[in-house]
């Protein structure tokens, strides 16, 4: 299961950002390594919230930086 | 399911800078007045196009009727643009019927005329709802979808003269239109970098059936008085600057009020 949800994040990740699929794993910085602006933070979070379900607060998307967060944080929820 | 998209033939006679072939555009309060007219221009330009209404489906099923007879795309679709839960639903409806999503028109409007003295909160809510709650609501809807057009993009809100001058008897509709051309110059920031532009359109005095009722007599002669170019203007006038607007022509325009009122606020 939790193979699955990181296959997705990172597969969600590459969709939402146009990065390519060899650039992203767990350690990427969504800001630094991602040139993600705060607009593709919030198309990306809009899609994690709608593939997997969940609600993730405006507090908690500033703790979320890199791609292992993202997968964590679903995770977490999705037990 | 994708509807298969067919553009009218006579879309072909534009210029490429001004058509709207294989665009989706949907337009709010489009059953009647200057909507009708917007979504039917829209439509000759090439455009696939979502009819809104919220009460008047006859007119809008039969505008939809008459543009695809034309050879167009259309499709009617009913949610109120003040309710959350109906807008999402709506325009999650409209981008999975057209393909997705690049012009949204917020032309739903309505208007209660009265002075201070005698306005009533209730009408108040009711205008703030209808005019400037949805067209949030649907901006908020949209945006993602149109986002993903990226430089094809575009939210057209309308606004009114009456936004930007004031008119006595008019606090509230004012107060609604001038909010929508804020909130329009802050989306242009919001959305500008992924090439989607937002703009308005501030008629002046159209002849519809909202001013028919309303402005007659000497009101009317008063009125005409004030505006340079002499006349009221006609809701497909409106339409044109939408189109413009809409188009790949205007690509570099956002944030701005395009004035459509015959001189009338010079």
């Amino acid at each position: 299961m939790s193979d699955s949800i990181k296959e997705k994040v990172i597969e969600i990740v590459v969709d939402q950002l146009d990065a390519k699929p060899e650039d992203v794993d767990e350690s990427k910085s969504f800001t630094e390594d991602l040139q993600a602006d705060s607009l593709a933070i919030v198309e990306l979070v809009l899609a994690l919230e709608e593939k997997f379900e969940v609600k993730i607060p405006d507090d908690e998307v500033d703790k979320i930086k890199t791609v292992g967060d993202a997968i964590k944080y679903i995770q977490d929820r999705t037990k | 399911m994708a509807a298969e998209h067919a553009s009218p033939s006579a879309s072909k006679d534009w210029p490429e800078s001004l058509r709207l072939t294989g665009r989706k555009a949907l337009v709010t309060g489009a059953s009647r007045g200057i909507g009708h007219a917007i979504a039917k221009t829209l439509a000759e330009r090439g455009a696939a196009v979502a009819i809104n209404y919220v009460a008047s489906e006859g007119p809008a099923v039969a505008l939809r009727d008459e543009i695809v007879a034309a050879g167009g795309t259309a499709i009617a679709v009913g949610f109120d643009v003040g309710d959350p839960a109906a807008v999402d639903a709506g325009v999650k409806g409209v981008v999975e019927q057209l393909g997705g999503l690049d012009i949204l028109v917020n032309n739903a409007g309505i208007s209660i005329d009265a002075l201070l003295l005698r306005v009533s909160p209730d009408d108040l809510r009711s205008i703030l709802r209808t005019n400037l709650e949805g067209t949030f609501l649907c901006c908020k809807a949209a945006s993602r979808h149109l986002l993903r057009a990226r430089a094809a993009g575009r939210i057209i809100n309308l606004s009114s003269v009456v936004g930007e001058q004031g008119n006595a008897g008019q606090s509230m509709y004012a107060a609604s239109k001038a909010g929508v051309i804020g909130m329009t110059k802050s989306l242009a920031h919001e959305l500008a970098s992924r090439g989607v532009t937002v703009n308005a359109v501030a008629p002046g005095f159209i002849e519809t059936d909202m001013t028919a009722s309303s402005i007659n007599g000497p009101a009317r002669d008063a009125l005409l008085a004030k505006i340079p170019l002499g006349r009221v203007g006609l809701a497909e006038e409106v339409a044109e600057a939408v189109a413009f607007l809409a188009a790949p022509a205007a690509a570099y325009i956002t944030g701005h009020v395009l004035r459509v009122n015959g001189g009338l606020a010079i």
